[in-house]
């Protein structure tokens, strides 16, 4: 074995790394030096992510092509990095409470673990692997969803997090195993990719497919598999809850456009691209129209991030470089707007136990300074201009349209139409915390100063985003050149 | 050259807008106002300081073989649209930008100075030096624009802050009308522009000016619209003439001229900085800008000829017959700027080397000095008498004598008195007006005359005519220093200005041109029309008596039209109230409330009751969940496997 090959999993040995210095230090620490966890756990993920920047080298296979890195993975592990930071950050008000803080340790150590299982999954061109990093992306969440153990809430959706996970990787694995019997017995993915190339239509290879978007449909909160979301959402402590908004998701995206195009690339237009075209349809319009009806912030994040989802997934549906581009630059775009938005809800939760959008109203009053970064996260989020959602909307919608298919239009226009419904509900927590004349009920508080750090990390990314041109720049480049590897080689 | 200087002429302004915009209400006004001055100050070193390397270095980068270079100092992508088509943000350093920086730096730090004594106790006193900031921030970035899309962009801001400035008494309604009428106007025409600038880059795939206006960009501009045609008119003629009504809003040109006079609305600093020196000369600065594309198509220069001699001619009437002391100057502004377009009209390589264009970027300079002279003149004439109507002035000689003689030094450089600054440049565009056409020469002339007689009636009847008796209860008197400085500053300014060597540094081809006054056919009849006129002035108005009004009798058509400004904004209400929001409008209306909302209230009522119906699906029991995830699994595959196979 060479052992030199493991360099190219770097970015991974460092997330393993903070993993063992914070599961060492916590397991061994005296009572009142776990104290320290905290800022340990922070500081060096902080280095990580730093450190996770300098990382992005060449295009690199290893461990006998079960593992593949390049620029492009790189800069999205990297997005996952920041977004992951800033959950921490935001977590720290809620872990150090007198309720948490008990576990706090096991915290940050299930939540490295689950990004550790994302990078595989990311980075993984064999199934074993893939699958390896997806069920560690997974299950440790469901003990996250459980923290606040002491809530009925939590154990609730902790439950049904975790039945809905394996049925889901029950239904993935079945995919699986039909693919394996395809492939006569391989799962690297370019075998797979090969072996389907001459053998489109059949049954078993479109009940793959269907399967195999159906387990990742979990994770992405796609429609029907999304009615795990609401529930979870809700029930999870928050920071858990945006943690598996944004970054779960994020890699569960990237990951899906990996296997969707370097396996099943074969039979992009014949079979995947129209099961997406439904799914997106789908869970663009039914995760607004359950969007409108929500009072409670956390259950309504869940629906708007279920709609989100349907927008990212127009990148893969696009299946081009563009595509790919816009995609990642939309996950980045989300991950500011959204852990905004989650960091203000955190925010006023942690103070006042409060999560009804109703709460909010007048908040302006009491607290401008968390009204105006809501306000941009919700205005991002629904893609008003200049705000970086804006662009990463119309981007993913110039990409879905490039092929020039009638098809897709229709499919843009269909979501164009959503993002006016997805106005109206964005609106209604501006027209709370703006226009609504009642007095606040949230009382006039100083958030602690890492939530403050968070926001202002979000807004400035927010508000960068959509003027400064050298990110979309960088990531159009590591896509292009992506491409040029032969990420898209399959596609007929 | 290095890029600190610039960036910093462009940094300190708009620095300078974000601190007393942000920073302001918690400043004394008196901070406020020194940081704005001391801001633009610096800028206005800088500026010198890089007007005067590149006329006067000799550095090879900025003259070469006695021509002068357009240079990029820095030049920053910002949106690259395809290869060849990108916005970018840079610096352009070339004879008309550096002359334009001294310019406007200039007049803009004796505004800043000067509103420290005008405005004094204004509520709103830092943000209208915020304000200022910003405005000669967009300003620069306007003229020193590396390609045309950048100085859309600047354009637009220059538009805005001219907007909040007129608007500054915003509690009072007729400012607040008149800011939105000169946004409104200026915008209507910027469509025309903009429309203007898209043809031209979808034929010539470059915004950059180089590239447009350089090494064969003019002649493969003209090429490649070559052939096609409209309205009789080829396509690149109608893309200058469409870019050119962004500049005849701005410049106030007929028929865009009505927001100018209503402008007046705004503190009289600002109409000295925005509305006479320097923003209603972008439209000349525009033409002059993409002069060698207008020379592919003499149809356009003859259009720009036309509205402007027709404008010039109007508004010199319009301001013989007003008693708003700062619309006959604005009128007259009209009147000069309207001038510097006729001159850049009639310019042409083969009449005196381009002469129109050295003269009406000379007369821009001079203009500059002395109306800015003038309209903060009239601004220390409306603070002594808290009015802006001749009516309650009159006799001020005696009690003003610093206001009166710079005021007098601007009148006579206007009316092109030897030696003031005016008759200089006046003379050479007589000149070029003569070169091209007798008619134009003419016409031109008499306008100068027109031009004349109306500054030295306003002059007498300010500072002569009769004694005012409202002067008994509240005596007239000069303004503080700080007013009075710039106006002795920028007479003395008017008075020599004349003498600058224009020609030898900003030129149409950046080769030198030597001024040669010709005194025998051009100089000496237009100063004799010019005296002529003045001493008609004198005659009329020196005393109080009764000939004006007699005058006034003989035509009293004409007087009461020129009165009403030929009633050019009672046709506009008429042509937008009547025609437009009674007629056009009220049908879209209709349309908009009825069927457009009724489409929208469907919908969302649909969305509604849908929302309502579709709520069983979250059930909340893991049973259902996990069901609907197994159902859609298998839909997926199964109606796909039965649309395939």
């Amino acid at each position: 074995m060479n052992y030199s090959e493991f360099f190219a999993m770097r970015m991974e040995l460092l997330i393993l790394a903070v993993f063992l210095i914070v599961f060492l230090f916590d397991t061994f620490a005296s009572a009142s030096a776990r104290k320290a966890t905290t800022p340990l756990a922070i500081i060096s993920f902080g280095i990580a992510t730093i450190a996770g920047f300098f990382c992005c080298g060449e295009t690199v296979t290893a461990f006998a092509g079960m593992y593949e890195t390049s620029p492009v993975i790189s800069a999205v592990k990297c997005i996952l990095n920041v977004g992951a930071f800033i959950v921490l950050l935001q977590a720290v008000n809620w872990i150090d409470s007198e309720d948490a803080s008990i576990r706090r340790g096991e915290f940050f150590e299930l939540l490295f673990v689950t990004l550790f299982g994302m990078y595989l999954m990311i980075s993984a061109r064999h199934f074993l692997l893939f699958i390896i990093g997806l069920e560690s992306a997974s299950l440790p969440l469901a003990a996250m969803v459980a923290f606040n153990k002491n809530k009925y809430e939590s154990h609730e959706a902790a439950v049904k997090y975790i039945f809905t996970a394996v049925f889901s990787s029950a239904i993935f694995m079945m995919g699986l195993s039909f693919v394996y019997a395809l492939s006569g017995g391989s799962l690297y993915f370019a075998d797979i990719a090969d072996s389907i190339r001459f053998n489109t239509n059949s049954v078993l290879l479109i009940t793959a497919v269907a399967f195999v978007i159906a387990g990742f449909g979990f994770k992405l909160s796609l429609v029907p598999f999304h009615l795990w979301t609401a529930d979870v959402y809700q029930g999870a402590p928050t920071s858990v809850t945006s943690y598996l908004s944004v970054i779960s998701k994020g890699s569960a995206a990237f990951a899906f456009l990996v296997v969707l195009c370097q396996v099943f690339g074969a039979v992009y237009s014949d079979v995947w691209e129209w099961m997406m075209y439904a799914l997106i349809i789908l869970t663009i319009t039914i995760g607004n129209l359950f969007a409108i009806r929500q009072r409670n912030m956390k259950r309504f994040m869940a629906f708007s991030s279920v709609s989100q989802a349907g927008y990212i997934m127009l990148g893969i549906i696009a299946a081009n470089v563009l595509g790919m581009t816009s995609m990642i630059f939309y996950i980045l775009v989300y991950v500011f707007s959204n852990l905004a938005v989650f960091g203000v809800i955190q925010a006023i939760e942690n103070k006042t136990g409060l999560v009804s959008m109703d709460d909010y109203k007048g908040l302006h009053k009491s607290n401008p300074w968390l009204s105006f970064a809501m306000t941009l996260a919700v205005f991002s989020l629904a893609g008003i201009p200049p705000f970086a959602g804006f662009f990463s909307k119309i981007l993913i919608f110039t990409a879905a349209t490039e092929s020039g298919d009638v098809a897709l239009y229709v499919l843009v226009l269909v979501s164009l139409i959503n993002t006016i419904i997805s106005l109206f509900y964005y609106l209604l927590v501006v027209k709370a915390m703006w226009i609504s004349p009642d007095a606040p009920v949230v009382p006039s508080f100083r958030s602690s100063c890492l939530e403050r750090v968070a926001l202002w990390i979000c807004t400035f990314g927010i508000i960068l985003l959509g003027l400064v041109s050298c990110i979309y720049g960088y990531i159009y480049c590591v896509s292009s050149q992506a491409a040029a590897d032969g990420f898209f080689m399959n596609l007929l | 050259m290095d890029q600190t200087l610039p960036i910093l002429i462009l940094a300190i302004p708009i620095t300078m807008f974000f601190i007393l915009g942000l920073f302001g209400m918690k400043m004394s006004h008196k901070l406020a106002g020194v940081l704005g001055i001391l801001g633009m100050g610096t800028a206005m070193v800088l500026s010198y300081t890089v007007a005067f390397t590149y006329f006067f270095s000799g550095d090879a980068a900025f003259i070469i073989d006695g021509v002068r270079q357009q240079v990029e100092i820095f030049d920053v992508t910002w949106l690259a649209f395809t290869d060849k088509l990108v916005v970018s943000l840079g610096f352009l350093l070339d004879p008309i930008s550096a002359m334009m920086l001294v310019v406007i730096t200039t007049i803009s730090f004796f505004v800043h100075l000067y509103s420290w004594g005008y405005m004094e106790g204004e509520k709103g006193f830092q943000r209208f030096y915020a304000f200022l900031s910003l405005f000669s921030f967009s300003m620069l970035g306007l003229v020193v624009a590396t390609n045309i899309f950048q100085m859309y962009i600047f354009w637009e801001l220059v538009g805005v802050s001219s907007y909040l400035l007129i608007g500054f008494y915003y509690k009072l309604g007729s400012a607040v009308s008149a800011s939105k009428k000169a946004f409104i106007v200026t915008r209507f025409a910027d469509l025309g522009m903009l429309i203007g600038i898209l043809i031209l880059s979808f034929y010539m795939p470059t915004f950059n000016f180089i590239e447009l206006t350089q090494n064969g960009g003019p002649e493969l501009a003209l090429t490649s619209t070559g052939g096609a045609t409209f309205l009789g008119g080829s396509v690149l003629t109608w893309a200058l003439i469409l870019i050119f009504t962004g500049g005849m809003g701005k410049s106030a040109m007929m028929p865009l001229h009505i927001w100018l006079p209503d402008a007046m609305e705004g503190p009289t600093p600002v109409s000295a900085l925005i509305h006479a020196a320097t923003m209603v000369v972008a439209g000349v600065y525009l033409v002059a800008r993409m002069f060698p594309l207008y020379l592919m198509e003499t149809a356009s220069l003859d259009f720009i000829t036309g509205i402007g001699a027709i404008t010039a001619l109007y508004a010199a009437i319009v301001a013989c017959a007003q008693v708003d002391i700062k619309r006959v100057l604005a009128f007259s502004t009209i009147s000069q700027i309207a001038f510097m377009m006729v001159s850049l009209g009639v310019a042409r390589p083969e009449i005196h080397e381009g002469l129109g264009y050295m003269s009406s970027m000379f007369h821009l300079f001079t203009h500059a000095m002395f109306k800015a002279l003038l309209f903060l003149g009239a601004g220390a004439l409306i603070h002594a008498v808290h009015s802006n109507d001749y009516t309650s002035m009159g006799g001020l000689r005696k009690y003003m004598p610093i206001t009166h003689w710079t005021f007098l030094i601007g009148c006579l450089a206007i009316a092109g008195i030897y030696p003031f600054s005016g008759f200089f440049s006046k003379d050479e565009m007589l000149s070029a007006m003569y070169g091209y056409s007798t008619f134009w020469g003419v016409w031109m002339t008499a306008v100068a005359g027109l031009t004349a007689f109306y500054m030295f009636r306003l002059y007498y009847l300010i500072f002569w005519w009769d004694e005012n008796p409202n002067y008994k209860h509240h005596t007239p008197h000069d303004a503080p220093w700080q007013m009075s400085l710039p106006l002795i500053i920028l007479a003395a300014v008017s008075c020599v200005a004349g003498f600058i060597p224009f020609g030898e540094l900003v030129t149409w081809n950046g080769e030198p041109y030597h001024i040669h006054i010709e005194w025998v056919k051009i100089a000496v009849p237009s100063l004799c029309v010019a005296i002529a006129a003045i001493l008609l002035a004198t005659v009329m108005y020196r005393k109080k008596n009764s000939l004006p009004d007699k005058f006034a009798a003989v035509w009293p058509g004409l007087w009461t039209a020129a009165h009403h400004r030929f009633y050019w904004d009672e046709m506009y209400m008429f042509v937008t109230h009547k025609i437009i929001f009674g007629g056009i409008c009220s049908f879209i209306a209709w349309f908009d409330r009825q069927i457009i909302d009724g489409t929208m209230d469907m919908f969302a009522k649909v969305t509604q009751k849908t929302s309502y119906a579709i709520r069983g699906l979250q059930s909340g029991s893991i049973q259902t969940y996990v069901w609907w995830y197994f159902v859609g699994a298998v839909a997926l595959a199964a109606v796909t496997a039965w649309v395939i196979l």
